[in-house]
C-alpha cells in the first residue's frame, strides 16, 4: 500500500492513436503514445526526454486532459482520467497544472497579469475578491513578479517574466503535480538558470510534483530524480537519474547522450554521422523500432518487438540486446 | 593563414519611430582562411544583425553608417546590389536558422539547386549542373539524393532540410560560410550531425565559417575563435581556450557558469540576475553594469577595449577577475 500512496500518478498502457488522412478514402493510426506506462512519485521530479516526435508532448497532454486517450488508465486520486475531458475531471483538474513551451503564445495578450492570474481561482474556488487579491499577492511573491505588474500586459515583459507569470498561473491553485513542456527551451540562456532555479525553490516550498518534459539532457541531469527516455511512442528506458546517466543500456538513450554539446568534453565524434533520423511514426516496423538506428542490430530484432522489461529497483529497459 | 575577412568598426543601426538603435555598434574581428568564428550572445545581443551586415543584407530602416567589411580587398559595405548579388550565394553564402523558411515550397529541391549552380555560372550546362547538385547531396549525407532532386520542401523531414540548405549554402564552394544558428531548430542528434559536417567541410575546403549561435556548448566544439556579444557590442573577443575557459568578462564568465553541466552536481545553478537591456534604454556606461557582480562607479563610463592574456576584453574590471 505504502507504494500506491507514494505514487501520485499512475499510467498504465496508455494509447493515443491519430488518425491521419493518407488519400481522400483512407486514412492510416499514427501511435502516437503506443502503451506508455509509468509511475509518477509524489515530491519527485520525472523528466521525459527524446527527440521532437517521440510523443513527450503528447504524453503531457494526455495527462493534463488536453488530449483523450483511447485506451489504457490513468489512475489520480484512485479515479481513471484517461478518457476525460476537462470538464469531467471536476476538482481533479485543479490538481494537475501545466507551463508550457512558449511564453509568448501560452498568455492571453488582451488580459492584464492579475485577470490571467485571477482567471483559475473563479473556476476552481470559491474564494471572495479579496480572498483571491490575497492569493495572488502571495504567488506573486513566490514567483518574484513585483505586483506592480499585475496591471500590465504579457507583451510589457521580457520572455523570462512572462515565463514567471506562466509559472504563477500554474502554481496558484496549490496543484500537486505541474506538467511542464519545455518550460525554458524558449528563454535565453542566463534566463533559463533563473526559471530553473525557481522552479526548483517552488518545488521545495510547495511540495510539488514535476514532470518535466524536455530535449535538453543537462537539464534534465541537473534537476530530476527520475528519467523516461521515449523513442517512437514508447519509453525504452526508465530509472533514476543516478542509473541512466552512470550507467545507461539502451543503444538510443547512449546515441542521445553522445550526440549533447558539452562545454566541458568539445569534442564530435564521428559516430554521430551514422545515427540518422527518427523514422515516421505511421507504418511502425514488426521488430523494434529503433533497429534502423542501432548499431547493435541483428536479425532478431526485426522479428519481435521487445517488451520494457523491469529489472528492478526502478529500473525498466526495452532492448533485447541489454 | 591567410586572413579571409576583415571587419573594420562596423556599425548597424535602425533608425526607428521610437529612438535610433544601435543594433551593432562599432565591432571589429578577423576570420582567416579555414577559420571558424563563433559569434555567441542572448537575443537581442546584435549577433544576428552582424552576420547580415556581413553581405549587406539590411534592410530600411536599418542602415550600416560606419565601418568597413572587407573581402578579398573590396569592401562589401559600399559595394553596388549587382556587385554584392554576385557575390551573396556565389563566394559567400549565408544560411538560416529556420529551413522551412530558406527554401521556396512550390519549386523542387532540384530545381532551387540547380538555379544557384547556374546563376552564379552562367556557363555550365544544365546536365552538368545536376550532377553537381546530386554530388552535393550526397556530400551532405543525405539518402537518396536522385530521388530527393525531385522532392518538394514539405515532403522532407526538417534535418533533411536543413541539409539540403547546406548544400545549397555550398554548392559553389563559397569562400565564406555565415551560418544563423543553423541547428536550433533541430533535434541533438541532428544537430550533431550537421556540425560535424560543417566543421568537416570548412577544413576540408579552406573556406571560412561565422558560426552565429547562443549555445556556448556549440560553440565550444565547432569554433577556433569566439566573440562575445552583449547590447551590440562584442565584449570579449580570442581564441576558444581563452575565452570560454579562461573568460575575462564578467558577462562570459556567467553566462559559462550559469550553464547546467554534464558533469557535475549541484543544487542550484548560478544566475545572472536581470535581463539584457533594450537597446533602446542603455544604461550608462557599460551596458553590462546593471548586473554585473563587480561593477562600481568606474563603469559609469564604457570601458575601453584592452588586449589582455591574448584576447580583447572591454571591461574595466578585467584585472580584478580571476
Amino acid at each position: 500500500m505504502s507504494q500506491s500512496q507514494s505514487n501520485i500518478l499512475k499510467i498504465e498502457n496508455i494509447e493515443k492513436i491519430f488518425q491521419i488522412k493518407v488519400s481522400s478514402f483512407k486514412s492510416k493510426n499514427l501511435y502516437a503514445l503506443n502503451k506508455v506506462t509509468l509511475e509518477v512519485e509524489r515530491g519527485k521530479t520525472i523528466a521525459v526526454v527524446g527527440e521532437s516526435g517521440c510523443g513527450k508532448t503528447t504524453l503531457g497532454k494526455v495527462i493534463s486532459g488536453l488530449y483523450q486517450a483511447e485506451n489504457g488508465t490513468i489512475k489520480f486520486h484512485d479515479q481513471d482520467i484517461a478518457h476525460k475531458k476537462p470538464l469531467q475531471r471536476g476538482f481533479l483538474q485543479k490538481d494537475i497544472q501545466m507551463i508550457f513551451q512558449d511564453p509568448y503564445s501560452s498568455l492571453n495578450p488582451r488580459k492584464k497579469v492579475r485577470d490571467i492570474l485571477e482567471q483559475p481561482l473563479k473556476i476552481h474556488t470559491k474564494l471572495d475578491k479579496a480572498e483571491r487579491m490575497a492569493a495572488i499577492e502571495k504567488t506573486c511573491l513566490d514567483v518574484g513578479i513585483d505586483l506592480s505588474y499585475l496591471s500590465r500586459y504579457p507583451h510589457q515583459f521580457s520572455g523570462g517574466q512572462r515565463q514567471r507569470i506562466a509559472i504563477a498561473r500554474a502554481i496558484i491553485l496549490n496543484p500537486e503535480l505541474v506538467i511542464a513542456d519545455e518550460p525554458i527551451s524558449a528563454l535565453d540562456v542566463s534566463i533559463q538558470a533563473q526559471v530553473l532555479n525557481l522552479m526548483m525553490d517552488l518545488q521545495e516550498k510547495l511540495n510539488l510534483t514535476y514532470l518535466f518534459i524536455t530535449h535538453d539532457i543537462s537539464v534534465v541531469k541537473h534537476l530530476s530524480d527520475y528519467v523516461a527516455v521515449m523513442y517512437l511512442g514508447e519509453i525504452v528506458e526508465y530509472g533514476t537519474k543516478e542509473e541512466i546517466f552512470s550507467n545507461p543500456q539502451h543503444p538510443y538513450t547512449k546515441m542521445l547522450f553522445a550526440a549533447v554539446p558539452d562545454i566541458d568534453n568539445p569534442m564530435i565524434s564521428e559516430k554521430v554521422l551514422e545515427t540518422g533520423e527518427i523514422p515516421s511514426p505511421i507504418d511502425l516496423p514488426v521488430g523494434c523500432y529503433f533497429a534502423g538506428r542501432c548499431p547493435l542490430k541483428d536479425s532478431d530484432c526485426e522479428k519481435e518487438h521487445p517488451l520494457l522489461v523491469d529489472k528492478g529497483d526502478r529500473y525498466k529497459v526495452r532492448c533485447i540486446k541489454v | 593563414m591567410s586572413e579571409m575577412l576583415r571587419v573594420e568598426n562596423l556599425k548597424t543601426y535602425f533608425d526607428t519611430r521610437k529612438g535610433l538603435v544601435k543594433a551593432v555598434d562599432d565591432i571589429s574581428f578577423t576570420i582567416e582562411k579555414g577559420e571558424i568564428l563563433g559569434i555567441v550572445g542572448e537575443s537581442g545581443a546584435g549577433k544576428s544583425i552582424t552576420g547580415f551586415s556581413l553581405i549587406n543584407l539590411i534592410d530600411s530602416p536599418g542602415e550600416i553608417v560606419a565601418g568597413r567589411v572587407l573581402f578579398d580587398d573590396r569592401d562589401l559595405a559600399h559595394l553596388s546590389e549587382d556587385e554584392l548579388s554576385n557575390i551573396r550565394g556565389g563566394e559567400i553564402s549565408m544560411i538560416f536558422q529556420d529551413p522551412q523558411m530558406s527554401l521556396n515550397p512550390v519549386i523542387t529541391i532540384g530545381k532551387q539547386l540547380i538555379e544557384t549552380v547556374i546563376y552564379h555560372n552562367p556557363e555550365t550546362s544544365k546536365q552538368d549542373a545536376y550532377k553537381k547538385s546530386v554530388d552535393m547531396l550526397e556530400l551532405v549525407g543525405l539518402p537518396a539524393p536522385e530521388k530527393r532532386m525531385a522532392s518538394f520542401p514539405h515532403q522532407l523531414s526538417g534535418g533533411m532540410k536543413q541539409r539540403i540548405v547546406i548544400a545549397m549554402a555550398l554548392i559553389n564552394s563559397p569562400k565564406l560560410l555565415i551560418a544563423d544558428e543553423p541547428t536550433t531548430a533541430l533535434d541533438v542528434t541532428i544537430q550533431a550531425q550537421i556540425l560535424y559536417l560543417m566543421k568537416k567541410l570548412t577544413k576540408e575546403y579552406e573556406s571560412s565559417l561565422v558560426l552565429i549561435t547562443h549555445d556556448i556548448a556549440v560553440v565550444a566544439q565547432m569554433c577556433d575563435k569566439i566573440a562575445v556579444m552583449y547590447a551590440g557590442r562584442i565584449v570579449e573577443y580570442g581564441s576558444n581556450q581563452d575565452v570560454l575557459y579562461n573568460s575575462k568578462h564578467p558577462y562570459t564568465k556567467g553566462l559559462i557558469q550559469c550553464l547546467p553541466k554534464l558533469n557535475e552536481e549541484k543544487d542550484r545553478l548560478f544566475q545572472i540576475p536581470g535581463v539584457m537591456p533594450s537597446l533602446l534604454d542603455l544604461p550608462e556606461g557599460c551596458y553590462f553594469s546593471d548586473r554585473c557582480p563587480y561593477a562600481d562607479e568606474e563603469c559609469k563610463i564604457y570601458p575601453e577595449t584592452t588586449t589582455i592574456e591574448g584576447r580583447q576584453v572591454s571591461c574595466h574590471k578585467v584585472n580584478q577577475i580571476s
